[in-house]
């Protein structure tokens, strides 16, 4: 076990390492970052000023060497863009974003679980059917159109929510519905198959000839079984909200780590963006690694 | 997206239920826009919303009247040119900044030569390098040198060079200042959350006589929504009571709801083709050739695209300035009119009979750049879209790479055609023509300071530039603003909304 823990922690951190190199090399793509940051309105005297302010003027190799040694040690430097550290900017939009992604996962295991069981327990029937279309829907949709449908609802036709913004809680659950649709498919179709499987097994057999009841056979003895993939899964979709959020962040106009990333893209604030996909990166990457762990420790058989 | 925002557009339309929510109850106007500033010092930021926050919180020296276009006293109650660099101005008594201090000519002082500092690394550099220092002369008077002489120095001072509080700033310095930001203006800043709202209320001690008077709505706040169409839903429910930049298909859309006005308004802002003259992009360009300029001129029909396209408030351009600046006339410029049969004859004399391929770049309104080319295709010329981030495009014009570029140019509002013809024309790294006539007469107007060579001299180069169409002027940009039925508002050319004179209907 320690060797496969191992093993996957290198991995984790090679996967980090080319996140940040893809990221870096990325951004240079988009035309000359002095004259982006410089501005529309920049002589190319400024603009020679904020290559040599910036270091942009060094090799490519360097300018990667030297974020990535500050990097280690939490110091992504000063926006190009804001008066301020990285690190203050990140650490000030981190809530936000965070507070929507776990508010979205509730929301997806609330409705999915639940879906999910009911739709293996009622199986070829119309209920299971419709829960199938409420995920094939929820895939097909692109989350920002959803999101723009459910302010078009809630907001101006029935004026029961506000549009944009984080001043209340109110102002966060259309973003979470919006974002927890995006994970729901997925965590409803893994709980109906574990669901599905763990009713034809010998031991459910068992149970219903002792004459339980059906409640109490679903709830006790399958979907507990059922359900732990789901939670590795959960992990990961967290991930995927959190990288998701980008957009769902930039129609609700919540402050968070999305919109600072769609906007530091915009504005080439290099330090920023790359701040912001190392954290991700590096989020999702410890989820996928607690999610592999997890599930290595309760199957052994993917320890191999 | 753009296709998707329209779908919802109509969508919220056919499905409104209701009146919004007029903040006049709270006699709090809310505007919303979609970036935010980097700093709010009014110096180091280049967004349009930080110009918006500076004519509501800070004043300037002098005040252009936007219906006039007269310079009339503001901060300094007086003006002389003792020689074309050095400027006397005399500074008004009886001003205070919103944190109590009395305005002194050392605030101006300080101010100027402050900004001018590489230190204080302004980034709106251009609106200050042309002074060589300030001194305090007297207990109510400054001198202002310059570097060269330079006429639009009023027009400067009347915009964006407004008068920071010296004791104030020196005490909190730059990032204290931008956080609890003060002036002299019609509204001081009460709270700036950064990426959220900066919230304003009506400065009770300002100063009589002003002549942009007391603002006449007591709170104002800025909201920033990234998201259009998360912009006209607020609008719509009443979150918010005024936004601008609705796309004209919206904004066509929103003038169905009674409750809200919406305002098609011209501004300073000019599409144009720029071509590479001197033909580095390609070998042999054809472009190099004036008659396939012209040929590209008569080929395009602006007025239709004006009708159809950029519609509300748009004006055809046909001298490659916006009308309205000083020094900018048509007078003698060649109009091109939409003549493809022309256009075609034209390509044949050049020696193009079949037309040719190019590559045109552009970097904003793509649907413009397309129907450019659009007409393009019509006579022969089979141009490619290389549609770029603003920073590529222009690296791609400066270093030659590209043969036609959609530009366009919006002066930084400043009424002159130094801010506009001279970028392109006077011999700098944006001038793809290098015309030694042309820069010789754009230099003799930008620093004589007398009106009528400056006239003259503008009037030649831009004669020049257009028979020789150096350039293609197309049109005037216009903008749609939307906003609740309950204000009062009135858009001016130069793109900055003045909320201190708008007002509640009775």
């Amino acid at each position: 076990m320690l060797g496969f823990a191992l093993r996957r922690i290198l991995v984790a951190i090679a996967v980090a390492l080319t996140v940040s190199v893809a990221s870096f090399l990325l951004l240079h793509l988009s035309g000359d970052l002095a004259t982006a940051i410089a501005g529309p309105e920049a002589t190319g005297e400024q603009i020679a000023a904020v290559r040599a302010q910036h270091g942009l003027d060094q090799p490519l190799v360097v300018q990667f060497g030297t974020w990535a040694w500050r990097a280690l040690h939490f110091d992504f430097g000063r926006s190009f863009y804001f008066p301020e550290q990285v690190t203050d900017l990140v650490a000030a939009r981190m809530p936000v974003t965070l507070t929507l992604g776990i508010i979205a996962l509730a929301v997806a295991l609330l409705v999915a679980i639940p879906l999910g069981v009911l739709a293996a327990f009622y199986r070829d029937t119309w209920l299971d059917r419709a829960a199938l279309a409420v995920s094939v829907l929820g895939q097909a949709m692109p989350s920002f159109w959803f999101g723009l449908t459910l302010i078009l609802i809630f907001s101006v036709n029935l004026r029961w929510l506000p549009v944009s913004g984080n001043a209340t809680w109110k102002h966060f659950i259309l973003p979470a519905v919006a974002l927890g649709y995006y994970a729901m498919p997925a965590v409803m179709r893994l709980t109906r198959n574990g669901m599905l499987e763990v009713l034809s097994s010998d031991y459910v057999r068992t149970a219903r000839a002792k004459g339980l009841p059906p409640r109490k056979i679903l709830i006790r003895h399958a979907l507990r079984n059922a359900v732990i993939p789901v939670i590795a899964l959960a992990a990961v979709q967290f991930g995927f909200m959190l990288g998701g959020s980008i957009v769902i962040e930039a129609v609700f106009s919540l402050q968070g780590l999305g919109q600072l990333a769609w906007e530091s893209i915009a504005r080439n604030d290099f330090p920023v963006v790359q701040a912001i996909v190392l954290v991700l990166a590096m989020i999702y990457i410890a989820l996928t690694l607690a999610a592999d762990l997890l599930n290595a420790l309760l199957d052994p058989r993917l320890r191999s | 997206m753009r296709k998707a925002g329209a779908l919802v557009a109509g969508l919220l339309l056919a499905g409104i239920a209701g009146p919004a929510l007029a903040a006049k109850a709270n006699d709090t106007l809310v505007y919303a826009s979609d970036s935010e500033p980097e700093n709010l010092s009014p110096y180091h930021n280049n967004l349009r919303e930080g110009v918006i926050l500076a004519r509501n919180v800070w004043d300037t020296l002098l005040y252009r009247d936007p219906a006039t276009g007269q310079h009339q006293p503001m901060l300094a109650t007086a003006w002389t040119w003792v020689d074309p660099v050095t400027l006397d101005l005399t500074i008004r008594d009886g001003v205070t900044f919103h944190n109590g201090d009395p305005l002194t000519p050392e605030d101006v002082a300080f101010t100027f030569n402050y900004v001018l500092t590489p230190e204080a690394k302004i980034v709106t550099k251009g609106n200050v390098d042309w002074m060589k220092s300030t001194e305090v002369t007297g207990p109510h008077s400054v001198r202002i040198h310059l570097k060269a002489p330079f006429p639009a120095a009023l027009e400067y001072l009347s915009g964006p060079t407004p008068i920071l509080p010296a004791a104030y700033f020196k005490k909190t310095g730059l990032d204290g200042f931008s956080k609890a930001p003060v002036g002299t203006g019609p509204y001081r800043i009460v709270s700036v959350e950064s990426g959220r709202s900066v919230k304003m209320v009506r400065n009770d001690k300002y100063w009589p006589g002003s002549p942009i008077g007391r603002a006449k709505i007591g709170k104002l706040e800025f909201r920033i929504i990234p998201d259009a169409d998360s912009r006209m839903a607020e609008l719509m429910t009443g979150g918010v009571d005024w936004i601008w930049r609705v796309p004209t298909d919206q904004a066509e859309q929103l003038k169905s709801d009674p409750t809200l006005t919406v305002v098609s308004a011209e501004t300073m802002r000019v599409g144009y083709l720029q071509f590479d003259v001197q033909g580095r992009a390609m070998e042999n360009s054809p472009i190099k050739d004036v008659r396939v300029r012209q040929a590209i001129a008569h080929a395009i029909d602006r007025k239709a695209m004006v009708d159809n396209l950029a519609r509300g408030g748009a004006r055809v351009m046909n001298a490659l300035c916006f009308i309205e600046q000083f020094g900018c006339t048509e007078e003698g410029v060649p109009t091109y009119a939409y003549d493809p049969a022309k256009a075609r004859t034209l390509l044949k004399e050049a020696g193009y009979p079949n037309g040719f391929d190019i590559d045109l770049s552009a970097y904003r309104e793509r649907d413009y750049a397309e129907a450019v080319i659009g007409y393009l295709r019509a006579v022969g010329i089979r141009a490619r879209l290389n549609y770029l981030r603003y920073a590529a495009f222009r690296d791609a014009l400066r270093a030659g790479k590209t043969s036609i570029g959609y530009q366009t140019w919006g002066s930084f509002s400043i009424n002159d055609v130094s801010a506009f013809t001279g970028i392109y024309f006077r011999g700098g790294e944006e001038d793809l023509a290098r015309d030694p006539t042309v820069i010789a007469d754009l230099q003799a107007g930008d620093t004589s300071t007398d009106p009528a060579i400056r006239k003259a001299k503008y009037a030649e180069a831009l004669k020049r530039i257009g028979a020789q169409a150096y350039a293609l002027p197309m049109f005037s940009y216009p903008s749609n603003y939307a906003f609740s039925a309950d204000l009062t508002f009135t858009a001016q050319t130069d793109e900055v909304p003045r909320f201190y004179a708008a007002s509640w209907k009775k």
